[in-house]
């Protein structure tokens, strides 16, 4: 098989002492990120994206996704440990990790969500292994109107897929939209938006837009909560390890059950979140214990942990082939590639080999290296979170400064940062998403520029985006989605009213 | 207007909030579709021109910022719950001013200085720790973000004078 010798060549191109140990920094940055308030998967990436210039692009995408690896596995410490989610994606394993551990199981609880974390890791990178390749050959056909529709689809599925107000996420998107456009004009030379400040003039840069809505931002909404940290004690060794893996094979059906959730709705955006509430809800009708979940059952532990890796893995499946991020961190990571003058999507598996095989390699052993730190430092990582507020609140707000600063050393962004700051923390007390503003911000130019060229082949005719089977049934699944919520709406509105 | 949190008095309602911010949003969007008309959002000889697509973009964002006002205004839900209470906006104040003033103080006194006096002054404010555990913690973080950026990483960050002072630059 092809994609096994492409991944041997992969490991030996990731093996190397130097690369092993970028992985296991970056585990360890990911974990501390991940754990820390303000700073998640995405602005945390964000923020170290600069220090990676230097390094060759496939060392640099190494530690950047252990980054991520590492903020995955942290989430799941706070949530478990402090009844505090780290991210948005283990909100569900609040729901039996917290009960866990106030009945002093903290170690299990820990051992548990950290294993299955690993294996719906493992699972998705076996997926993007073997279905990456055939995307990506198959994407090579695509032209300007199929790639236009995929991101259409994509789009559309955040305004269908979005569990709170339809038309906050169509702005916050489309606010994207125009802050992507603002600046100059690749294909015409006109500036656009500047109103004449020659500070715009390169528009907006989605990292510092990162790092104030997600850093800046949570730091002012977890001030107002008045915060004040109540740990459990966890205490991990061998013998709680190997007892809970004992344990654990009796949920290999929920196991791949979540997995199987999680890898489908990762390569959808923003799928991680609804990934892990989706796969606690089926393992809470299919186990045989189901009423007992949250009461600190270790299988609802299992299930969204699980699930959440496995979407948060899948994600860069549609990233690396089709260069279409599947959640802000995986827009990060394509911001990357583009810095090291990468061009993410189908052409990649063609023209960089070395460095696409070496990045999945290095999921393969990121993860692992990701299981060992977690497994043997958590009281560590918890400790860190016994760090008064009011020392971590400055610290932070500094690194995200110097992560502003960094990108393009320019003091102008470190207000911008400050700006979108307090934009995000007003967007996330009125639910407005914040996640479509930033794939916006992303992929607005490259979105702008598919749609540009199909107009042109079709001389402004719209009817290109349905001229063949592909790309029509595409644009009609993406508009079905964008009218889901009309449609449901209607539906009940048509229920309520005959009834 | 009742208290929407722990007996605090609330400063604004959500529905206020709500409101005003779909409020900007559509005026936003206005600016941003009558400039993309200014520069031209139809078609060119040599295909669409620059305006073309923002312009609709800028549509959409006023259609969709209408329609969260009215959704706002209707909402009864939202009735009289608090988008940010007394106790909350000083809570969340005490962090933004400080912010604003670090950022302010880093184009004088440069990233490392300022980042020193922003920790300790945190500190002392609102975790009221004593100066000397303050100006250490603040004096420790710079040194390791020195030493992590301009020695191990080989990206300058903005000095100022002290930096000068003791040669550093």
């Amino acid at each position: 098989m092809a994609e096994i010798s492409s991944l041997m060549h992969g490991f030996s191109v990731a093996l190397s002492a130097y690369n092993l140990m970028l992985m296991f920094i970056g585990v360890v940055l990911g974990v501390v990120i991940g754990v820390l308030p303000g700073l998640g998967g995405a602005n945390g990436v964000a923020i170290l994206l600069p220090l990676t210039f230097t390094m060759p692009p496939t060392s640099g995408i190494i530690m950047l996704s252990c980054i991520y690896w590492g903020a995955l596995f942290g989430g799941a410490i706070t949530s478990i440990l402090f009844n505090i989610p780290g991210e948005p994606w283990s909100v569900a394993t609040t729901f039996d990790g917290y009960p866990l551990a106030q009945k002093g199981r903290a170690g299990s609880a820990l051992t548990a969500a950290f294993t299955s974390s690993f294996i719906g890791a493992l699972i998705a990178v076996v997926m993007i292994t073997f279905l990456s390749p055939v995307v990506a050959s198959f994407a090579l056909e695509f032209g300007p109107p199929e790639f236009f529709s995929v991101y259409l689809l994509t789009f559309c599925a955040f305004v269908g897929m979005s569990k709170g107000a339809a038309f906050k996420t169509v702005a916050s998107m489309m606010a994207g939209f125009a802050l992507a456009a603002v600046g100059l004009d690749t294909v015409t030379g006109t500036l656009r938006l500047t109103f004449g400040h020659t500070e715009l003039l390169k528009g907006f840069d989605f990292l510092i837009a990162v790092i104030g809505l997600f850093g800046i931002g949570e730091i002012l909404q977890t001030m107002e909560e008045g915060l004040a940290f109540k740990g459990v004690q966890a205490k991990m060794n061998a013998k709680v390890v190997l007892e809970t893996w004992k344990e654990l094979p009796r949920y290999w059906a929920t196991s791949i059950r979540s997995a199987a959730v999680g890898c489908f709705m990762g390569i959808v955006p923003g799928g991680a979140t609804p990934a892990s509430f989706m796969s606690y809800g089926v393992a809470k009708r299919f186990s045989a214990t189901g009423d007992r979940f949250g009461t600190g059952e270790v299988e609802g532990v299992v299930a969204p942990e699980t699930a959440a890796h496995a979407a948060g893995t899948s994600a860069l499946l549609p990233m690396l082939t089709l260069g279409i991020p599947g959640s802000p961190t995986a827009a990060v990571l394509l911001g990357g590639l583009l810095i090291w003058g990468l061009q993410p999507g189908p052409l990649l598996f063609v023209e960089q080999k070395d460095f696409v095989w070496g990045l999945i390699a290095s999921m393969y052993l990121g993860n692992i290296a990701g299981l060992i730190v977690v497994l043997t430092c958590v009281p560590l990582f918890a400790a860190i979170l016994r760090i008064p507020f009011s020392i971590i609140a400055p610290v932070i707000l500094v690194i995200c400064a110097i992560g502003a600063f960094t990108v393009h050393n320019s003091m102008f962004d470190v207000w911008l940062m400050v700006i979108f700051g307090f934009i995000g923390y007003v967007f996330k007390k009125l639910d407005y998403p914040l996640a479509p503003l930033v794939l916006a911000l992303v992929l607005g130019d490259r979105a702008e520029d598919s749609f540009r060229q199909s107009m042109l082949m079709s001389q402004g005719d719209m009817r290109i985006l349905f001229a063949n089977p592909l790309v029509g049934s595409i644009t009609g699944l993406a508009l079905a989605l964008l009218l889901w919520p009309l449609l449901s709406a209607l539906w009940t509105a048509v229920r309520k009213s005959l009834a | 207007m009742s208290d929407g949190n722990g007996g605090s008095r609330s400063v604004v309602s959500l529905k206020t909030m709500d409101v005003l911010v779909a409020l900007i949003f559509f005026a936003f969007g206005l600016l941003v579709a009558w400039d993309s008309h200014r520069l031209g959002a139809k078609w060119a000889e040599d295909g669409p021109q620059s305006g073309y697509f923002p312009f609709y973009v800028g549509l959409i964002i006023c259609f969709a910022s209408l329609i969260n006002v009215v959704l706002a205004l209707r909402v009864k839900a939202a009735e009289g719950e608090s988008f940010v209470s007394a106790e909350q906006l000083k809570l969340v104040l005490s962090v933004a001013i400080p912010t604003l003033f670090y950022v302010l103080v880093i184009q004088f006194l440069g990233i490392y200085a300022a980042s020193t006096l922003f920790i300790a002054v945190f500190m002392m404010w609102l975790g009221k720790y004593g100066w000397l555990r303050s100006v250490l913690v603040g004096c420790g973080v710079s040194v390791a973000f020195f030493l992590m950026f301009e020695i191990w990483f080989h990206v300058p960050l903005p000095k100022g004078p002290i930096e000068a002072l003791i040669g550093l630059n």
